[in-house]
């Protein structure tokens, strides 16, 4: 029996109330009661890593500092997503007034939005939405400020301690943890770093209570999440849609019914085979950002994975061996079982690199690639070789 | 001070809050590999090979990078550790130019010891090593080879924390990331101190002096050439280790023979320059405190700071070009040798100076691009032919296949081979200033320095930067000027802490009348030309053999020195005087800072 994925329209519903009264309602609240209201309501990191919110904002809270830091992370990078910067287009007010409440809970005065260098069109409009703001936050007497800082481009920044490094003008590499940002982050000082989904999220927990946000979603996965779906797709583009679907009711849904394959997560997410669909409900035992890329047959999963890995090789900062020799290696190595100068057994080495890679990686870049590698070699391991 | 407790493989460590896994083990005397980390440097955790397994945890941690909680367990082996780091070294050889046979660092290279360890071959992984990487053999003193490098960048963090210069940082990345320069730039090009420390903290080959050696035999070889070699203080308390000696052996006499046997014409004391340097320096000290004190002359500039380090005076004329005026005059020790050898002793030994190659070996790199500098040519000749680095003369002693341990004491020829004390501890930061001041008090007051023995302590030691005061009293007639002055002094080791003074020197506020500065953490005893591995352990031993050495010499202040008095009555005449001048001071210039 085929389910229509549940839909659900909360974060781009029109300002049903305007989001700064959020922000105001929120601030007549008690700081603890709006971090319970966020763990209770199973709101995890919409940036694909799933970290609870609520915790995040309670460890925030609990840091004593001179200075603290709200940073949203719209530096947009995993192949595939869109949906930050729908968000940021359509519903701006939305992810600020999330920040607002993030600086009001944890105590922060300074914000930043880490804008991805490609969404440079979008800078004059989030300026002006910033103005209104702080005509606002004048009003209710916060003492917040946000200020735009554009990225330049590399993938790896959207890893929110190189996002960090970054910003304070050095090298975007991610760094050693612990300490983790809420401890030690921009310029040393205690930083909470959200997703521009999860803050627009934030909002609307606010909004509808957690009661009311909790009912959507499975026991796993609370709440509505922004797909971003590419490939082979008649329905291209943003979907808000309820966590907890079948793939196969997803495709039904979304692919263009000749679906082989979709990637759910970007190049760091899974590949989910056709024979897997019936099987497995998306975002379940793992999280994801929302990236959802199907493939039809005419697609040839080696090109799909020589292509992951090719951006991998380039966009590893480099720094730690696993990642930057590593990705080089699973690149060069499936060419070569392709081009029959390694046998087909090479593949079951790389597997295994692919797993040294995951333990020991410095950062999420290194750790995920074996998601995507080894899920598109298991799968479709003669297309690797003939 | 908290203290937490955790368990590594089955023991219990109590440790400070705060210290890392890696450390953790070692005081247990558990030991893990690594190679990006260096006890000298700042974490980085980028070569992951010190991976152990934090139990409940899924993925490996870097052990010198997380700190130590308590009730952490640790496994520092296990199945699942091996792997990893049998993976880690494939990988990283498998971007790496294998040919050791043909590599200056083989047998003293980390990655190739970690590689025998887990025996990694070639075939496991392809190689991804680039093609075509060409050597940057452009600089006078540091050679640059990308083929070796396994970007641990540990020369980068030497260069930014250490040296404050950041010539070395990291470019591009992913597959093509990679230590560069500014706009990649060759290293001739760049602002580069030359001081060699990157050399001494790289892990492989990728990072080495310009060898001269082979010239050197050629000279050598030569029967129309007299080639003279003069070693710096702290090549003979190095120099063993090379030899499978215990840091801090002092193997004075065994080096003097080797070098004879390796048909060297002499073998001279660079110790007798420095002692000459004092006698100048001193002078110039003293002239500009009483143009300052007596003449009230506005323009004299104090403090004065020593320029015995061309690393540091390099740093000086790129960072701090308009305050030049500061640096001593005085030419640094192996300068003023050679342009003393190619004179002085030329007219003494009836030798046409033409015919005359002069070597230096010396514990420094930057000194290889020194002996280039063209204001170093006041013999009317380049005043040094070469530099030799410890290590240098060290491969040189293997190739005549001389057994170094077997070897007799020999002693330095004479004219320029006798030196003091005061010349000895030249090698150690705070040792010029105590040999200055030894003269200068004693010439002052007519008395020795009021410390016991001799010894100056509180000049002494690693610390970044010492200060000390020491007040003139009961002054000579003709220094009555200077009565109950107290001269403030500070030493600068590693040109991080060279910035800090310097800065108060720019702001005008710096109090002293007398800087040491040496470019390399510990003075030359911890040069970029010295034996590797270099820590503060090996500093302090090279530093104690130092002192065991002035302490062990009958004559200990520089202008004692009979040869020093020989070389003013029958050549030089007076300190800072007309031959002086030409021959033992020098101009500076000013660079840019790109």
């Amino acid at each position: 029996m085929t389910n229509i994925p549940k839909k659900a329209d909360i974060l781009f519903s029109a300002y049903s109330v305007e989001p700064y009264q959020i922000l105001k309602d929120a601030m007549k609240r008690k700081k603890e009661d709006i971090i319970q209201e966020l763990l209770d309501s199973g709101l995890r990191g919409r940036g694909g890593a799933g970290f609870p919110t609520g915790m995040k904002w309670k460890f925030g809270a609990a840091e004593k500092a001179d200075q603290k830091y709200v940073i949203c992370n719209a530096d947009e990078g995993e192949p595939g997503t869109f949906k930050d910067k729908k968000l940021l287009t359509d519903v701006p007010r939305k992810t600020i007034s999330g920040m607002a409440i993030c600086a009001y809970v944890t105590g922060a005065t300074k914000g930043f939005i880490y804008l991805r260098a490609e969404y440079r069109y979008l800078l004059a409009s989030l300026e002006k939405e910033i103005e209104v703001f702080e005509q606002k936050a004048k009003e209710f007497g916060l003492d917040f400020e946000i200020k735009i800082f554009m990225g330049a481009g590399a993938y790896v920044c959207g890893e929110e301690t190189a996002l960090i490094e970054s910003m304070e003008g050095k090298r975007g590499e991610p760094r050693n943890k612990p300490p983790y940002p809420i401890q030690n982050g921009y310029l040393g000082k205690p930083t909470i770093v959200n997703n521009v989904e999860t803050l627009a999220s934030v909002s609307m927990v606010c909004r509808l209570g957690a009661e009311e946000y909790k009912k959507l979603g499975t026991s796993d996965q609370k709440g509505s999440k922004l797909f971003s779906i590419s490939g082979d797709s008649p329905k291209e583009g943003v979907h808000e849609l309820e966590l907890g679907m079948k793939v196969s009711d997803f495709v039904t849904e979304y692919g263009d019914g000749d679906t082989k394959a979709i990637q759910v997560g970007g190049v760091a997410g899974y590949c989910i085979p056709r024979k897997k669909f019936e099987s497995t409900i998306i975002g379940e035992g793992q999280t994801t950002g929302g990236s959802t890329l199907i493939f039809n047959s005419t697609r040839s999963m080696y090109r799909v994975l020589h292509n992951y890995l090719d951006f991998y090789a380039e966009e590893s900062c480099g720094q730690c061996t696993p990642c930057r020799v590593g990705c080089q290696q699973l690149l060069k190595g499936i060419e070569a079982v392709k081009a029959g100068t390694k046998p087909p057994k090479y593949l079951d080495q790389l597997m295994k690199l692919s797993n040294t890679m995951n333990l020991t990686s410095k950062c999420g870049l290194g750790q995920s690639v074996t998601n995507s590698f080894t899920t598109i070699v298991e799968n479709f391991r003669e297309e690797m070789i003939f | 001070m908290t203290n937490i407790t955790l368990k590594i493989d089955n023991v219990d460590v109590t440790v400070e809050k705060g210290t890392s896994i890696l450390d953790a083990a070692k005081k247990v005397d558990i030991r893990i590999p690594t190679l990006c980390h260096h006890e000298d440097l700042c974490i980085a955790g980028n070569c992951r090979i010190c991976v152990v397994e934090q139990i409940g945890k899924h993925t490996l941690t870097a052990s010198c990078a997380t700190p130590a909680e308590d009730g952490m367990e640790i496994k520092t082996s296990s199945p699942k550790i091996r792997k990893a780091r049998k993976d880690i070294m494939s990988l990283l050889v498998s971007e790496h130019n294998t040919q050791c046979t043909t590599c200056y660092r083989s047998t003293n290279c980390e990655l190739q010891d970690l590689a025998a360890e887990y025996n990694i071959d070639n075939e496991t992984y392809l190689s991804v090593l680039k093609p075509n990487l060409e050597i940057d053999k452009s600089s006078w003193s540091i050679e640059k080879d990308d083929s070796k490098c396994i970007r641990c960048q540990r020369c980068v963090r030497t260069c930014a924390d250490i040296q404050g210069v950041n010539a070395l940082a990291v470019t591009e990345k992913g597959n093509e990331m990679r230590v560069s320069t500014f706009m990649h730039l060759t290293m001739n090009e760049i602002v580069c101190t030359n001081c060699g420390q990157c050399i001494t903290h790289c892990p492989t080959g990728a990072l080495t002096e310009r060898r001269y050696y082979d010239e050197i035999w050629d000279a050598i070889d030569d029967p129309d050439k007299h080639v003279v070699v003069n070693t710096a203080p702290s090549v003979r308390v190095a120099l063993g280790e090379m030899f499978g000696y215990e840091v801090g052996t002092q193997v004075t006499g065994q080096m003097v023979t080797a070098l004879k046997k390796m048909g060297f014409d002499a073998v001279l004391d660079t110790d007798f320059a420095a002692d000459l340097t004092i006698i100048e320096e001193g002078h110039e000290l003293l002239a500009r405190l009483k143009a300052a004190l007596v003449d009230k002359d506005p323009n004299i500039k104090l403090p004065m700071i020593t320029s015995c380090s061309p690393g540091w005076v390099k740093f000086i004329e790129h960072m701090y070009p308009n305050h030049l005026g500061h640096l001593s005059t005085c030419k640094s020790p192996q300068q003023m040798f050679g342009a003393a050898v190619k004179t002085y002793y030329a007219e003494k030994k009836g030798i046409d100076p033409s015919k005359i190659v002069c070597v230096a070996g010396m514990p420094c790199a930057a000194k290889k691009y020194e002996a280039n500098r063209p204001e170093m040519r006041s013999s009317g000749y380049q005043d040094i032919d070469a530099g030799l680095t410890t290590r240098e003369i060290g491969h040189m002693i293997k190739q005549s296949g001389l057994d170094f341990k077997d070897l007799e004491n020999g002693e330095f020829d004479s004219l320029m081979g006798e030196s003091t004390g005061a010349g000895v501890i030249f090698g150690a930061t705070g040792g010029v200033m105590e040999a200055a001041l030894r003269t200068v008090y004693a010439v002052i007051t007519g008395r020795p320095v009021p410390f016991e023995r001799l010894n100056i302590t509180p000049v002494r030691g690693l610390k970044g930067i010492k200060e000390a005061g020491i007040k003139f009293e009961n002054c000579l007639p003709e220094y009555s000027w200077l009565e109950g002055v107290e001269a403030k002094v500070a030493i600068a080791h590693g040109l991080t802490n060279a910035r800090v003074i310097m800065d108060e020197v720019a702001a005008g506020t710096s109090p002293y009348h007398f800087i040491e500065i040496m470019a390399c953490p510990g003075g030359c005893i911890g040069g970029g030309g010295q034996p590797i591995p270099t820590t503060d352990a090996v500093r302090i031993k090279r530093t104690e053999a130092i002192y065991k050495e002035d302490m062990e010499k009958p004559i200990r202040m520089s202008h004692e020195n009979p040869e020093i008095t020989e070389i003013y009555e029958k050549f030089l005449k007076a300190p800072l005087g007309e031959k002086s001048h030409k021959l033992l001071h020098t101009k500076y210039r000013t660079r840019k800072r790109y």
